[in-house]
């Protein structure tokens, strides 16, 4: 029977030939992932579980990037939980400060997550590592304590729609550009419960990094994952970093989709998402005089090296608007050195950018960038409810990094070309 | 098991950030955490809201981040059970994991209104609507997921299984 990449995945994981839409199985996971925000909790539920320790030392990965470097004492607290649990269980991936980055940047970049694996991680973004082709999904707490037990989980099969991206993508256009017009099409709940699988030529042709953002952001349509079929941009990324064997799945010819969807990207502009909604889409022409207070590139959504290099490419011996303070925040340490080694940190601070160690800390209003009442921010990040960056009354406008670069240089929200 | 209360209603997409904002997710205290429960969408909330009580929702409620403190904090406000058109995923798997009972039914959702008397069925899943004299039915519960809330939630459920393999 024909499968798609998502139930090829899930069917490997549960030991079987064959599942379908709407089944509950039980999977064997591959890694299982926390943070300083979500596994306190899952540490206490794993503490209430009668096990010596956890199923495997090596797979289970703690991320302290919410908070940190530490804002407050409580959060200190948090971050100490992790790293005592770690130590106790000889966790093998505990990523402190000063080696750490942005959960969804790091795994992938240190080789940790692998195409054809399943990953479960109590962050909503862990779907991010569908780029890879690999089935994952964002979770809670208790499911992770479970998991950290078992090295197993249950899960329904969902059903999966298709997204096909035919044409060439526009100057200016990139991953981010594509999630963001898909959400806008389809809805904050668009995909609810479903796998999102993007494919077509456009995809084919897209960098790795536009792959991740894309990825990442399917939570935001309510998908349960996202995920490409690994190709050659796919082996090019993996080679040298894989810590593990890997495999590539690809979706049968004859495999059944609840919907198809033809995107052409060939007149897309930049999208910007308005608040309080992700799904709020507009191309950045029609909202190109909504004047900010303040600028974030990063994330786990665009602070990878590609999206740093073109908001410097931008930045460039220019100088940020007097009215706008901009925040760069690399995806990993790694990614931080090689923004040093080619110079565009020195190109950030000469325009008048805070150049920070990563952190998750603005995009969910945590700390480093928090907006006061009436303020507005662009910003590379994936979610923009109400209060996410900050005060209720704050709004923020999501964009990729060259549309918050150029906001960042005039003042408002611009499409690049204004400043080529 | 009959859960009884008066109602609080919210329109579509009330997101993870809403129910309980990141600001105050440097402690994971359920008490704590039930004093912003809501916070954003109304910010009168934690202060008006009594034990029993039942949210009622549009589409889509707690969609956004996998906190699991979002069903804690509503949990811990005293809210008996939540009712929407749909949820969102992470939500819908924490709510059941840690205990919050939850029930998917349009048109409980769109007849009830703010301040109603309701009463819901936790294993039919019938919902009476005593202030306006209706009745409406929720979309049943997957059995699988009926065995992790008769074990009193996921850990216990799981914490069985782990006994049964020594």
């Amino acid at each position: 029977m024909a499968m798609t990449i998502t139930e090829k995945i899930l069917a490997a994981h549960a030991g079987r030939e064959f599942v379908e839409p709407g089944e509950l199985i039980n999977v064997k996971v591959d890694v299982a992932l926390g943070n300083d925000i979500t596994a306190p909790v899952a540490i206490r539920e794993f503490d209430r579980l009668d096990v010596e320790t956890v199923w495997d030392k090596n797979r289970v990965i703690f991320v302290p990037d919410h908070f940190v470097p530490n804002k407050d004492i409580q959060s200190a607290e948090q971050a100490k939980m992790l790293r005592e649990f770690a130590r106790k269980h000889a966790l093998t991936n505990f990523f402190e400060v000063g080696k750490m980055g942005i959960e969804h940047c790091l795994l992938p970049e240190q080789g940790l997550v692998v195409p054809g694996d399943l990953v479960i991680g109590a962050d909503s973004h862990t779907c991010t590592y569908g780029a890879l082709g690999a089935f994952s999904t964002g979770v809670g707490s208790t499911d992770l304590a479970a998991a950290m037990a078992l090295g197993e989980t249950w899960l329904k099969v969902p059903e999966s729609l298709k997204f096909i991206y035919t044409g060439e993508l526009p100057p200016w256009v990139s991953g981010k550009d594509l999630i963001l017009h898909t959400i806008g099409m389809i809805g904050v709940d668009g995909a609810l419960y479903q796998a999102m699988e993007f494919c077509g030529p456009a995809i084919e042709n897209l960098s790795m990094d536009s792959r991740f953002s894309m990825a990442n952001m399917a939570v935001e349509a309510g998908a349960k994952n996202g995920i490409i079929a690994p190709d050659s941009t796919t082996w090019e990324y993996v080679q040298g970093r894989a810590k593990r064997g890997y495999h590539f799945e690809s979706s049968d010819p004859g495999a059944k989709y609840a919907q198809v969807y033809d995107i052409d990207v060939s007149s897309l502009s930049p999208q910007v998402a308005l608040p309080h909604l992700p799904e709020n889409v507009k191309p950045v022409e029609e909202v190109a005089n909504t004047t900010i207070d303040q600028a974030v590139i990063g994330s786990c959504t665009n602070g990878r090296m590609s999206d740093l290099r073109e908001a410097a490419a931008i930045l460039k011996n220019r100088t940020v608007n007097s009215n706008v303070r901009l925040l760069v925040i690399p995806g990993t340490q790694d990614i931080y050195r090689q923004a040093i080694k080619e110079g565009l940190v020195e190109t950030f601070i000469a325009a008048g950018a805070a150049f920070s160690t990563p952190t998750c800390g603005p995009c969910l209003g945590g700390h480093m960038g928090i907006l006061a009442a009436g303020e507005r921010a662009v910003a590379t990040t994936n979610r923009n409810f109400v209060g996410r960056m900050g005060h209720p009354e704050s709004e923020v406008y999501l964009a990729n990094p060259a549309v918050a670069a150029a906001s960042a240089i005039l003042g408002r929200i611009a499409h690049p070309r204004e400043v080529e | 098991m009959e859960l009884k209360g008066k109602t609080w209603k919210f329109g579509s997409d009330v997101d993870t950030d809403a129910i309980i904002p990141a600001r105050y997710l440097n402690t994971s205290d359920p008490a704590e955490l039930a004093k912003h429960c809501m916070e954003d969408a109304d910010p009168g909330f934690p202060a008006k809201v009594e034990a029993g009580d039942i949210i009622v929702a549009d589409k889509n409620f707690g969609c956004g981040s996998s906190r699991e403190h979002a069903p804690i904090a509503i949990k811990a406000a005293g809210v008996s059970c939540v009712i929407a058109k749909t949820f969102a995923r992470i939500f819908y798997r924490n709510a059941f994991n840690i205990g919050l009972p939850i029930f998917e039914s349009p048109q409980a959702a769109e007849s009830i209104s703010e301040g109603d008397q309701i009463s819901v069925d936790m294993e039919t899943g019938r919902i009476v609507n005593h202030t306006k004299d209706q009745e409406y039915q929720a979309t049943p519960i997957p059995s699988f997921m009926q065995d992790i809330i008769s074990a009193g939630g996921l850990i216990n459920y799981v914490a069985k299984r782990v006994k049964a393999d020594v």
